[in-house]
């Protein structure tokens, strides 16, 4: 899988998940300001993302996560997909 | 509510447990049966609600550890489906005065009653939330309200479910997800069995209604709880004590 693979399964799972139109979801989409997704909601699309990829993301790792971009690097790392 | 919601009621073997799988097989609900030490009674347990017209489950679940929670949660979820009702059931006590009160039995207490929970309900968590429905019942004790001597540990673990239950309800009742706690009196099981002729007489003449309470007389409010028609009770804490905590 490259980075736009990744960065396009990454947006479908966080739009489906946080009930908002896939076209609003983009990496410069900050999740609490522009999609107003609460904590709460955050957990739910990390929970989903850990299993569409088969890995684990640690709250710890979450917390600096504010927008799309940065979930999508998240998972890059973790999946040693280069950008 | 999806079609494969599954019940899980911990410590389920016996007392209280059995009765609340009854309760709910009644309902319809397909159950999974936990228990720790008493396969046997579990299995028993299990072959009731199986007469209930459901599907039922008997499967070891040790509380206190998680990969037995993992374990239980993942066989459940392959043999009977989703598990969207979970009935905090399995409970530990051991009286005894605080000044003599071993660290261990403090710490197993603990870690039955209010620890065994939250790692049960952060497993069963997940899915409720995606599916935007789910009844968590805590079964707690009316030690939880009114102090009993000789009780700190369990109390204090009753207690703690309560406030995880009041702050469960809070976080989880956008997503259509309840947190209930009961709080049974004195009830006719085998915890209460060991309970000195004297002091039997001396609860039941605290209890308004002049008497032991029954399992099923809990079971009935759990199933309430645990039911589709319950979805505006959410952090209620009820006593189901005869009147003793009035």
């Amino acid at each position: 899988m490259d980075m736009a693979e990744l960065q396009d399964k990454v947006c479908g799972i966080l739009a489906d998940n946080l009930s908002v139109p896939e076209d609003k979801v983009k990496p410069d989409s900050r999740f609490q300001e522009d999609l107003d997704a609460d904590s709460l909601d955050l957990v739910e699309a990390v929970l989903a993302l850990e299993e569409e990829f088969g890995v684990t993301i640690p709250e710890e790792e979450m917390e600096g996560v504010k927008t799309v971009g940065q979930a999508i690097q998240l998972v890059a790392t973790k999946l040693g997909v280069a950008a | 509510m999806s079609e494969t919601t599954v019940a899980l009621v911990t410590g389920a073997s016996r007392g209280i447990g059995q009765a609340a799988s009854l309760a709910l097989a009644r309902a319809g609900l397909p159950v999974a049966i936990g228990y720790r030490s008493d396969r046997e009674g579990a299995e028993v347990a299990a072959a009731k609600a199986r007469a209930e017209g459901v599907q039922a489950l008997a499967v070891l679940l040790d509380v206190k550890e998680e990969a037995s929670i993992n374990e239980a949660f993942t066989r459940i979820e392959g043999e009977l489906g989703s598990v969207q009702v979970l009935v905090n059931n399995a409970g530990f006590t051991k009286d005894g005065l605080a000044v003599k009160y071993p660290t261990e039995t403090w710490d197993s207490t603990i870690d039955t009653n209010l620890k065994g929970a939250f790692l049960c309900t952060r497993r069963a968590l997940p899915r409720m939330m995606r599916a935007r429905w789910g009844r968590i019942v805590n079964v707690a004790s009316v030690a939880a309200l009114r102090g009993n001597a000789g009780q700190a540990a369990y109390a204090a673990s009753k207690a703690g479910l309560v406030g995880m239950t009041r702050a469960l309800a809070r976080e989880v009742g956008g997503r259509g997800i309840t947190v209930n706690a009961v709080c049974p009196g004195f009830v006719d099981t085998r915890m209460t069995e060991a309970t000195r002729q004297e002091l039997r007489a001396r609860y039941i003449e605290l209890t308004p209604a002049g008497r032991f309470g029954t399992p099923e007389e809990v079971a009935a409010v759990i199933a309430f709880l645990a039911g589709p028609e319950t979805s505006y009770v959410n952090g209620a804490v009820i006593a189901v004590d005869g009147g003793l905590s009035a």
